[in-house]
C-alpha cells in the first residue's frame, strides 16, 4: 500500500510539470499582461521597458517557465504580473472562502443524496423514487450558471418587491464585523451553497440509488433475509454499508474537482473565491496568478484522486494495490 | 435459452445467443448464422424456415432489429427523441421557424414581456427573444453534434489502435488522457479558449474536441483490450485476416454499443460546456446567437426574467432529451443487460 502511494505521488510529479508547462505556454501566448501599461501615455517608456525586463517578458518562453518555477518554489508562487502583489495571501484568502461554501454544500449534498438514494432504492418505482429520479435527471441537464442566475433573480425580486432580505445575491459580507457578522456571512453563502447543493445532490442521489440496487440483489443479502434478519437490519448493516463504497470515491473526486471548479457559481455570485480569482486573472492575462491557480487546483485533484483510491482500497478489502 | 427463441416479445430474447457470461455481440459475419441457428434449433432443428411447425410464424431478426425494438419500447427514449427532433428541427429550419430576422432591432419595443407577438419577449434593443433562441439552438446544436462526431471518430481510431497494438502507443495514449484528467477541465478550457478560440464557433468546437476525444478513446481502448483475446478474433486471424480487417471489420461492430451511447451523451455535455464557456465570455462571442451568450446577455437585465429563463430552459430541454436518448440506447445496445424498462 505504501509503495503504491509513493509510486503514485512520484508518478504525478512529471505529469504536473508537463501540464503546468503546457498551461504556461498557452497563457503566455494568449497576450502581453503589460499591454494596458504600454497603452497608457502617462507611463514613461523607460519605466515600461524596465518592468518588461524585470518580469522576464523579454526572455523566451522556456526560460520564463524556469523563472516561474523558481518564483513558485522560493517565493510561494511569486507575484502578480499586473498588481505586483504577492500571490500567496490572495490564494489563501480566496481558497478559504471557496472551502467554506464547498464544504458546507458537499456535506449537505452527501447527507441528502445518500438518504434519498437509499429510500429510492428500497422503494424502487414508487412515487418518491420517480420524483427524485426526475429531479436528479434535471440536475444533470441543468447548466450551473443558469441555476445560479435563477436563484439570484428570484431572491433579488423578493427583495425588490417586498423589501425582505432573506439571502444576499452577491459578495460575501455587508456588515464589517460584530455579532451580526456570522449571520450576515451565512446569508451571503446560502445561494452559492444551494446552487452547488442541487447539482451535487443530483449526482450523489443517483449514484447511491444505483449502488444500493446493485447490492440489494446480491446473494449475501438474500442469505441475510433467508436467515431471518429484520429488514431494517438487512438494509442498514448489509446493504447500506457496502453501497457506500462507490459513493465515497465519487465524493472524494468531486470534492477535489470542486476545490478549483466552482468557477461559474463564484462568478455569478461575485463570491471572492479561488474560481472567481482565476477568471479575473485570466481576463487580465495575469500569467503568474493563472499559473498559481492551475498548479494549486491540479495538486488538489491529484491529492483527492489519491485519497479516493486509498479509501477504496481501505473500504473494499478485495482491492489490492501492488 | 431455447424458449426465449420462440417468443421474441418476452424482452429477454435478445441476449440468447450472446448472453453466455457477458459475451459480446458477435457480428453476423464473424459467426455466420448464429442468430438464425439458435432460433431454428428452438423449433426442433429443421433447417428451413418454411418447415416450421404450423401456426408458428418466426421472423428472423438481426441484432440491430432487436436493439431497435428495445429502443422503441423505452418510453423516455422516445420522448427524448421526439423532443430532439422538434427542437433540432426548429434549429435546422431556423430561417423558416423564426418569426423575425435574428438581428432585427426594434427600439420601440424594448424589454417587452412575453406576448402573442413576441413569445419569449424582447431584449434590451428590441430583438425578438424567441427568434434569438431558435438561432441559438442552431449554434448549440452544431457545436454539440460537431464535437460529438469528430471526437468520436478521433477517439475511436486512436483508442482502437492503442487497444489493439498496445505497447508504447497505448502508454502514450494513457499518459495523454492522464494529463487531461489532472487539470480542472473548465479552467483548462477557459485558458485554451483565451488563447485560441474566442469568438468563432468552429474554433471553440475544435478546442472542445481536443479535450473530449480522450474519454471515448479510453472506452474504445478498454473494449479492444478485452476483445482482441476472444476466440472469434483468433479464428478470423487464423483464416488470414489482416490487422486493419480485424480491427475494423471484426472488433469494431462489438464496440459500437458503448461508442454510440458515449457519442450521444457527448452531444449534451458539449452543449453544456459550450454554454458555460460562452456565459463566462470565453466562448462564442455575441454576434453569433448561442444559448450561452443569450443567458450571459440577460445578466444586464435581471428584472426581465424571460431573457434568462427561456434560453436556459432550452438548454435544459436539449440536454434532458439527449440524456434520455442516450439512456435508451444504453439499454437497447447492451446485450448483457437484461433489464427492460417499459
Amino acid at each position: 500500500m505504501l509503495t503504491y502511494i509513493v509510486r503514485r505521488i512520484l508518478y504525478s510529479i512529471p505529469v504536473l510539470f508537463l501540464s503546468t508547462f503546457l498551461s504556461f505556454l498557452f497563457v503566455s501566448y494568449a497576450g502581453d499582461p503589460t499591454a494596458v501599461l504600454r497603452a497608457n501615455p502617462r507611463v514613461p517608456h523607460s519605466t515600461y521597458v524596465h518592468l518588461y525586463h524585470q518580469l522576464h517578458l523579454d526572455k523566451p518562453v522556456i526560460v520564463r517557465y524556469f523563472y516561474w518555477l523558481d518564483d513558485t518554489f522560493t517565493h510561494k508562487l511569486g507575484k502578480s504580473l499586473i498588481t505586483l502583489q504577492p500571490l500567496w495571501p490572495q490564494i489563501t484568502r480566496t481558497m478559504g472562502h471557496t472551502a467554506q461554501f464547498i464544504i458546507i454544500s458537499e456535506i449537505l449534498a452527501l447527507i441528502l443524496g445518500v438518504a434519498v438514494g437509499i429510500y429510492s432504492a428500497i422503494r424502487q418505482y414508487s412515487v418518491f423514487d420517480y420524483l427524485f429520479t426526475s429531479i436528479s435527471f434535471l440536475g444533470f441537464a441543468m447548466p450551473t450558471f443558469w441555476l445560479a442566475l435563477l436563484l439570484q433573480i428570484s431572491f433579488t425580486d423578493i427583495y425588490l418587491h417586498w423589501n425582505i432580505r432573506i439571502f444576499y445575491t452577491s459578495g460575501l459580507n455587508t456588515v464589517p464585523g460584530g455579532p451580526a457578522w456570522s449571520i450576515d456571512r451565512m446569508q451571503h453563502l446560502a445561494l452559492p451553497v444551494l446552487t452547488l447543493l442541487i447539482i451535487s445532490f443530483a449526482l450523489y442521489s443517483r449514484y447511491m440509488r444505483a449502488s444500493m440496487l446493485d447490492v440489494i440483489n446480491s446473494d449475501y443479502v438474500r442469505t441475510a433475509r433467508a436467515k431471518g434478519v429484520s429488514e431494517w437490519r438487512v438494509v442498514m448493516r448489509h446493504v447500506f454499508r457496502n453501497a457506500l463504497i462507490p459513493i465515497t470515491t465519487v465524493a472524494a473526486l468531486n470534492f477535489g474537482a470542486l476545490l478549483g471548479g466552482a468557477i461559474v457559481t463564484e462568478t455569478v455570485f461575485s463570491l471572492d473565491g479561488i474560481g472567481y480569482f482565476f477568471i479575473q486573472s485570466l481576463n487580465s492575462l495575469d500569467l503568474y496568478a493563472v499559473m498559481a491557480y492551475l498548479l494549486i487546483t491540479a495538486i488538489a485533484i491529484v491529492v483527492f484522486n489519491l485519497i479516493a483510491d486509498i479509501l477504496y482500497g481501505f473500504l473494499d478489502p478485495r482491492i489490492r494495490y501492488d | 435459452m431455447t424458449e426465449s427463441g420462440i417468443n421474441p416479445d418476452s424482452g429477454e430474447l435478445f441476449p440468447t445467443t450472446q448472453s453466455v457470461a457477458g459475451q459480446p455481440i458477435a457480428p453476423d459475419r464473424a459467426v455466420p448464422g448464429a442468430v438464425e441457428g439458435t432460433m431454428i434449433d428452438a423449433i426442433g432443428g429443421s433447417g428451413v424456415e418454411g418447415d416450421l411447425a404450423a401456426g408458428l410464424t418466426l421472423k428472423v431478426r438481426s441484432q440491430w432489429s432487436y436493439a431497435r425494438m428495445r429502443f422503441f419500447r423505452h418510453r423516455l427514449a422516445i420522448i427524448g427523441l421526439v423532443g430532439l427532433v422538434i427542437i433540432f428541427g426548429a434549429g435546422i429550419f431556423a430561417n423558416f421557424v423564426a418569426p423575425y430576422p435574428y438581428a432585427e432591432i426594434d427600439l420601440t419595443h424594448i424589454l417587452q414581456a412575453p406576448s402573442s407577438a413576441h413569445y419569449f419577449g424582447t431584449d434590451a434593443i428590441g430583438r425578438d427573444e424567441f427568434t434569438r433562441v431558435i438561432w441559438g439552438i442552431r449554434t448549440s446544436m452544431e457545436v454539440g453534434v460537431f464535437v460529438a462526431v469528430v471526437s468520436t471518430i478521433v477517439g475511436l481510431v486512436i483508442g482502437a489502435v492503442a487497444g489493439y497494438y498496445g505497447g508504447w502507443l497505448d502508454n502514450l495514449l494513457m499518459r495523454a488522457t492522464d494529463l487531461v484528467l489532472t487539470l480542472p477541465l473548465l479552467a483548462v478550457l477557459l485558458t485554451a479558449t483565451a488563447l485560441l478560440g474566442q469568438g468563432s464557433q468552429w474554433r471553440v468546437s475544435l478546442i472542445l474536441v481536443f479535450f473530449f476525444w480522450t474519454g471515448i478513446a479510453r472506452v474504445v481502448r478498454g473494449v479492444y483490450l478485452s476483445l482482441r483475446e476472444k476466440e472469434y478474433v483468433e479464428a478470423a486471424k487464423a483464416s488470414g485476416a489482416g490487422d486493419s480487417r480485424l480491427m475494423f471489420r471484426h472488433i469494431l461492430p462489438n464496440t459500437l454499443g458503448p461508442i454510440v451511447v458515449n457519442a450521444t451523451l457527448a452531444v449534451g455535455t458539449a452543449i453544456l460546456v459550450e454554454a458555460a464557456l460562452s456565459f463566462l465570455n470565453f466562448g462564442i462571442k455575441p454576434p453569433t446567437p448561442s444559448l450561452g451568450v443569450l443567458v450571459s446577455d440577460a445578466q444586464s437585465n435581471p428584472q426581465q426574467w424571460w431573457l434568462t429563463v427561456f434560453p436556459g430552459l432550452t438548454i435544459v430541454l436539449i440536454v434532458l432529451c439527449v440524456n434520455f436518448v442516450g439512456d435508451g440506447l444504453r439499454d437497447a445496445l447492451d446485450p448483457t443487460q437484461r433489464r427492460m424498462r417499459a
